[in-house]
């Protein structure tokens, strides 16, 4: 397909190894936040092929991994409930909350559809008038004007059955956490390509300056996170520390100015809990007050449901590039992508998804080895 | 999550004042909302589409010149 087949050329890729090799005069530590990079990272095993080079820390880029466990579990209240049809982005589903998860839900009857677009939850809804759709709106920046879309179109076309369960975060306080961290080991980060696309990279330049970190806007091919790593640590190797674009094809620096706007009139900035986290400040996006009637929390009266993470699992040490994910003790035993503790194991962006799948190149980036 | 896939835009119409339109993904097709780009795009145009949104109109000068630079790279390093 074009504009893909070309970035993914494996002679070009060579080339661009060898320049990082040639570049880097030490060990760099870097880190992607965006679960499409860390699962392409790892597939093609370019932490391993640079693993003299770069360590990359996959950092919390998964909004299905990131996700609160009492959200899951509010989620999987509403679609117990008889009078609701639960819509959700396919990789929600098999996310396990306190007790199960989507698709056991739908097994024992409740009806629970994965949508390619939320506007099709919202086709749905119209469709359904004597049923409560409601929408699990996650995601980052990325997914929010398509999401906040989904709410203005309900409201322009009077549909009153639909609601939206919203947990969407937002990139930069989360990065601000990591480099606030006393144990940060992060010096440099690829950004995500597609949040860029959306939001620009304004954002990121007094977070470049303030803690002299280069930050490099990048996309999802093999070539272009080559080409992000490579420009990171030449920056890095100069003293420099600047945003600097790699995806040129699709960012500008100023965002989709329109996607903003409808963004901005939909939702509002609020504190937002990350799943093995905690609460950052600042970090998400909630409905604004005129938009409440949407709100499934409040449709609902959702607030009283709340859950504490299971001990066993430590998704929080490696979204925060504390540990990678073979280093956890249940890692491929009592959590498999099969049985999963956490949702890391589950999606497929996923760092201990991505390292379950792919086990010969992530063992081989291990420290020492 | 984040998955964004380039298409080319094949059709373009209004949905109750909202632009839409058809994108081809390599003989796949899609409905897809273009809000978001409706003031940049026109048939035949490429776009990064997102759940369903197109996100932005992929600048082919960019693309072919970044393909281009690429591509000098690894001649350079054929030669070193």
């Amino acid at each position: 397909m074009k504009y893909l087949a070309e970035y993914r050329d494996p002679k070009l890729a060579r080339a661009l190894v060898e320049r990082i090799r040639r570049t880097a005069t030490r060990r760099w530590t870097l880190m992607e936040v965006c679960g499409g990079q860390t699962h392409t990272i790892v597939k093609q095993g370019i932490n391993d092929v640079l693993s003299d080079q770069v360590e990359m820390i996959h950092g919390p880029g998964c909004p299905v991994c990131v996700t609160p466990l009492e959200q899951i579990d509010r989620a999987l209240h509403l679609a117990s409930r008889p009078d609701v049809i639960f819509t959700s982005f396919g990789d929600m589903l098999r996310v396990p909350g306190s007790a199960c998860d989507l698709l056991q839900v739908k097994a024992r009857g409740g009806d629970v559809r994965a949508v390619y677009s939320p506007l099709d939850a919202l086709e749905l809804a119209r469709r359904s008038p004597d049923k409560e759709v409601v929408f699990f709106a996650v995601g980052f920046e990325t997914t929010a004007p398509a999401n906040a879309m989904a709410v203005w179109r309900a409201r322009e076309l009077g549909v009153r059955n639909f609601s939206v369960l919203v947990s969407h975060v937002t990139v930069p306080p989360a990065m601000v956490a990591i480099l606030e961290a006393p144990d940060n080991r992060v010096q440099g980060f690829l950004a995500a390509g597609h949040v860029c696309t959306v939001m620009g990279w304004t954002e990121y330049e007094p977070l470049a300056e303030r803690y002299r970190v280069p930050i490099v806007v990048t996309g999802f091919e093999p070539m272009d996170i080559l080409e992000g790593i490579w420009m990171a640590v030449r920056q890095l190797e100069d003293g420099r520390h600047e945003v600097e674009n790699q995806y040129v094809r699709s960012v500008r620096r100023e965002g989709n100015a329109a996607a903003q706007d409808l963004m901005g009139r939909v939702f509002q900035v609020v504190d937002r809990g990350w799943r093995g986290i905690g609460v950052i400040p600042a970090s998400g996006l909630g409905l604004r007050p005129e938009f409440a009637e949407y709100d499934a929390e409040l449709r609902f009266a959702l607030g009283s449901i709340r859950a504490d993470e299971p001990a066993e699992c430590r998704a929080g040490d490696v979204l925060r590039g504390r540990i990678k994910p073979f280093e956890c003790a249940a890692f491929g035993t009592s959590c498999t992508p099969e049985s999963p503790l956490g949702a890391p194991m589950v999606s497929s962006e996923g760092a201990c998804a991505a390292y379950h799948n792919f086990a010969r190149a992530g063992r081989a980036a291990a420290p020492g080895a | 999550m984040c998955l964004g896939i380039p298409g080319r835009i094949v059709e373009m119409r209004r949905d109750g004042g909202l632009p839409m339109g058809v994108v081809d993904f390599g003989g796949v097709r899609r409905e897809v909302c273009l809000a978001y780009v409706a003031d940049e795009v026109a048939l035949g145009d490429y776009v990064i589409i997102h759940v369903g949104f197109a996100l932005s109109k992929v600048d082919e000068e960019e693309a072919h010149r970044t393909l281009e630079i690429l591509r000098q790279m690894g001649e350079l390093e054929e030669l070193a």
